[in-house]
């Protein structure tokens, strides 16, 4: 098996974005955020709908630990590790471009 | 029904039944409409807005061959302007220049494009059109250069179930974000030609053992998505995520249906879009709420613990193989008629000489008495 793309792996330095075929969308009939992707709509729960939020191709992973940890009054250690965790998770489902 | 009934969330768009391609497993009714039968751009552009009304956050645009609608361009863009996704589902064959650029620009978020081989000779025999693999390998690069996330769609069976690990380099080096090995579903022009597409047991159980280790090893890379053939399985799937539950398909001619092949249970009047708004097709339809919910079902749906998991499968199934579309899907091992699923796999592989000549390719207007032989 030939395989010309490489997996990314998450590192502090990353910026993130979403790709061309995910999208969040607003939705006014169940008044609430959507996350639309190829067959699948997911139903973010709010922090992980404020870390695809700030996956504009701009913030660097370290610059969104920080903004969270800052805006939830939270342990950066602990928020890290999730942040770190969805979005290798999402990169790995081809969801978040690294 | 027992709970509040919840808004759909996806739609799949038959735009037109007209295709280039005659592939013998197609999804569409034998009977195909012509193209004087389709609804006219507008419309489809009012059914759209009255679907995002409703609560549809996805279209799929498929058809038949949905670039053969010259206004696809503007159905995309009514679609994006309401923030609804969506899915264009192609053969990729006959597709003019610029037109892809198009879709991309009119707001399209992704595109879906069969390949019927990973071969070209596989291709072009099963879609019996000569030429069409290299037109797809075109199309596949043109969405690319527009900037358009791909994936590469894979309906297997017999012909093609040993082209899986081609099927994955091809995906590969076309830089799809995104593989979709589906078995075929035994519905339509598969179930009339089912002798001849069904795969063997030692091919289906080397096919599953392949796509597990591809999707280990490409994780990050690309994803594969599996969709199992119900004839070797041991519970149903909850087909189109149950019946009336969160999606629905619309017809060429605005004839709104649960699913696919919901059209072969004599038993349901569908209604059109058009005679009514949506809204009341999808909440009052005699048709949407015979099987929706678990309401209809009998033992041993009823009392089971998977009945809000795979809501009693598929009701064309168990019509087409055990008589009656208030039945287990067949495809579940509490069916009475499990068996028969087994015995069909075990008959089509004694037939199995029988030449490719004799599939019965999908036509518009064929002679088609709608009577079919399994057992040709
Ligand atoms: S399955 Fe084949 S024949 Fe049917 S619509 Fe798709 S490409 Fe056309
Ligand atoms: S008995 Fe009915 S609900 Fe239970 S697994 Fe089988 S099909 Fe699904």
């Amino acid at each position: 098996m030939t395989a010309p793309r490489e997996r990314a792996i998450v590192s502090l330095r990353s910026a993130p974005s979403l790709p061309r075929h995910v999208r969040i969308q607003y939705d006014p009939v169940r008044l609430a955020f959507a996350v639309l992707a190829p067959e699948k709509v997911f139903w973010p729960n709010d922090i992980s709908l404020d870390i695809l939020r700030r996956c504009d191709g701009q913030s660097t992973v370290e610059r969104i630990i920080a903004d969270l940890a800052a805006d939830y009054d939270a342990d950066p250690q602990d928020v890290a590790d999730d942040v770190i965790a969805f979005l290798q998770e999402w990169s790995d489902k081809l969801l978040v471009k690294l | 029904m027992s709970k509040a009934l919840l808004p759909p969330i996806g739609m799949l768009a038959e735009l037109t039944h007209r295709c280039p391609l005659q592939c013998p497993y197609c999804s569409n009714p034998l009977e195909l409409l012509k193209a004087n039968l389709e609804l006219d751009t507008r419309t489809w552009l009012h059914l759209f807005s009255q679907a995002a009304d409703l609560g549809v956050l996805q279209v799929h645009l498929s058809g038949g061959e949905p670039t053969l609608r010259r206004d696809l361009e503007q159905l995309i863009a009514g679609l994006s302007a309401r923030g609804v996704y969506t899915n264009l589902i192609t053969a990729g064959v006959g597709i003019a220049e610029g037109r892809i650029e198009a879709f991309a620009e009119a707001g399209l978020d992704h595109l879906q494009l069969s390949f019927q081989g990973a071969r070209p000779a596989t291709t072009d025999r099963i879609g019996n059109h000569w030429g069409s693999h290299e037109k797809k390998l075109e199309t596949a690069r043109r969405a690319r250069a527009a900037g358009l996330s791909l994936t590469i769609n894979a309906p297997v069976h017999r012909h093609n179930i040993e082209e899986v690990p081609e099927f994955i380099d091809l995906a590969l080096s076309l830089g799809a974000e995104r593989l979709e090995i589906a078995n075929v579903q035994y519905a339509g022009w598969a179930l009339a030609n089912r002798s001849l597409l069904m795969p063997d047991r030692a091919a289906v159980d080397r096919q599953a053992d392949i796509v597990a280790a591809a999707q280990e090893q490409l994780a990050g890379i690309m994803t594969i998505d599996f969709v199992t053939p119900d004839y070797f399985a041991i519970y149903p799937k909850p087909c189109m995520g149950g019946w009336a539950r969160d999606a629905f398909m619309v017809a060429p001619d605005g004839t709104v249906l649960p699913c696919h092949a919901a059209q072969t249970i004599p038993s349901l009047r569908f209604e059109r879009f058009g005679d009514r708004s949506l809204a009341e097709i999808w909440t009052d339809s005699p048709a949407f709420n015979a099987f929706r919910g678990t309401e209809w079902m009998r033992e041993p749906c009823r009392s089971c613990e998977r009945r809000e998991v795979d809501w009693g499968g598929c009701r064309c199934q168990a019509l087409a193989i055990v008589g009656d579309a208030a039945a287990t899907d067949p495809a579940c091992i509490k069916s009475t008629a499990h068996t028969r699923m087994a015995a069909l796999v075990d008959e089509t592989r004694r037939s199995k000489t029988a030449g490719d000549d004799a599939f019965i390719y999908r036509r518009i207007g064929r002679d088609f008495d709608g009577s079919y032989n399994p057992r040709r």
